[in-house]
């Protein structure tokens, strides 16, 4: 019989993913090995939950980013590992009189460890908010909102990518709590070294084809950027247009998805980062040529892995529908878990979970019939 | 006056589908009389420019009220409906 002390380690260790769809948020829980899950919920049935994260500092508590068809953005909290929830008492919202107003919020992301209760948000239109109160009460944090240059950077509100312009990829510098980083579609990748007071572009290398100039120093389009936790120096981000690697203090990102094959591209919403390895991420392509399907090339998902920083690539496919599987992984569907042979997993557009208990070398459908899914994060 | 709640704002009101609220001069005062007693509803229909929502109508005594300055200085019902919004 397991000791109380082991039984505890094992049920920390157990992987729980929020699953927030288009139609509101289910939980996966996995047994100890990983093999077998459970699917929980709805919560917010009908809402649009944009983004589900859980804390990792305290292990209890949980934000949801969610709206209706017909009511105004909000954020939901628990403190109970998502049993009971509140509405937050001030959720993210422009000043009055700036005549800005957020269509939803988009992106959540818990502050540094060193501040507990400190939460971001990133909303569409591109605007970036911060609570200190575990996520009760949003500010807006004014050196992006209220920066003169905000306006040049992000294009005018009805700008940018077909579901609203966003603010997304909200990086805190695990060594700094005043080192940020955003990631905005459209205005591009952002650096800030005094908690969010000013900010500056750092974009160079990356293409911007959509842009009359060809090396712009802001207007991209990030779909997601990571920052590696072991190496916070090294970032990624797989773009609109390619897969690149920043090493600080070099200020050029370099292309590393010229080495995907041609037929499948190097286009796609998700990246994610091994939680040790700096050189190991994952990829989750999509057709981006003629007019941009946005579906799995040539109806064929996978996965791709690299192992050495985006010098090479390796398709990561089997279980995984071999041919008419039209789906697309968005941007906040894709996560990792911190097992040491980690755990890989995605949702897709057309309602199905996917995972990985070896590191993307095998996949299994973890749920299906869900909803259109818009983010996977581990619990 | 009374306020018809739709289904899509019966979580702020524990299910209440109308309630009863002090006269009012005007929608806005209505709407900041309904959040003090509701926390949270009224964001959910008006946004942080005081523009009543996109999908969100609201009728005073049967007449589309198209800003929160519309008066409401004696009428008896405050209708908010949840206007077609689908997908």
């Amino acid at each position: 019989m397991a000791s109380p002390r082991k039984t505890a380690v094992a049920a920390r260790r157990r992987t729980t993913l929020l699953i927030a769809t288009r139609k509101g948020l289910w939980t996966l829980a996995a047994d100890a090995s990983r093999r077998t899950w459970k699917l929980s919920g709805p919560h917010f049935l009908g809402h649009i939950v944009h983004h589900a994260v859980a804390d990792p500092r305290d292990g209890r508590t949980v934000l949801a980013a969610a709206r209706t068809g017909h009511l105004g953005p909000t954020v939901f909290r628990s403190a109970d590992r998502g049993r009971t929830w509140k509405e937050a008492a001030q959720p993210p919202a422009f000043k009055p009189g700036s005549g800005r107003t957020v269509d939803h919020t988009f992106w959540l992301a818990p502050g540094h460890p060193a501040e507990p209760g400190v939460w971001y948000a990133g909303t569409s239109p591109q605007g970036l908010f911060r609570s200190a109160d575990g996520g009760a009460t949003w500010t807006g944090v004014d050196g992006f909102n209220e920066h003169p240059q905000r306006k040049a950077w992000c294009g005018g509100d009805q700008d940018g990518t077909p579901d609203g312009a966003k603010l997304h990829s909200v990086l805190v510098d695990p060594r700094d709590p005043r080192h940020l980083y955003i990631g905005m579609s459209s205005g591009g990748v952002f650096e800030s070294t005094d908690a969010g007071s000013d900010w500056k572009p750092v974009n160079r290398g990356v293409r911007a084809l959509f842009l009359p100039q060809p090396d712009p120093e802001f207007g991209h389009d990030p779909h997601c950027v990571r920052m590696h936790p072991a190496e916070p120096d090294r970032l990624y981000q797989q773009n609109h247009c390619g897969i690149y690697r920043l090493d600080q203090p070099a200020e050029r990102w370099v292309d590393i998805g010229g080495t995907m094959p041609k037929s499948v591209g190097a286009i796609g919403f998700p990246l994610v980062v091994h939680p040790r390895d700096p050189d190991t991420l994952w990829v989750f392509p999509m057709d981006g040529t003629d007019v941009w399907p946005r579906v799995s090339p040539g109806g064929k998902p996978a996965a791709y892995r690299s192992v050495n920083g985006g010098k090479t690539w390796q398709r990561q496919a089997t279980g995984l529908p071999k041919a008419q599987a039209w789906w697309t992984v968005k941007r906040q569907a894709m996560t990792v878990d911190a097992a040491p042979t980690v755990g890989v997993y995605f949702g897709t557009t057309s309602g199905e979970v996917w995972g990985s208990r070896d590191e993307g070398r095998t996949w299994k459908c973890l749920a299906r019939h869900l909803p259109h899914v818009y983010s996977v994060e581990c619990s | 006056m009374i306020v018809r709640i739709p289904g899509l704002l019966r979580s702020y009101t524990a299910g209440a589908d109308a309630v009863e609220i002090a006269d009012c001069a005007t929608v806005a005062d209505a709407l900041v009389a309904l959040d003090t007693r509701f926390p949270g509803l009224r964001f959910r229909i008006v946004d942080e420019q005081g523009a009543i929502r996109p999908h969100i109508k609201l009728f005073v005594d049967g007449d589309l009220a198209r800003h929160l300055a519309a008066p409401a200085g004696g009428v008896r019902e405050l209708m908010i409906v949840g206007a077609l919004s689908g997908g």
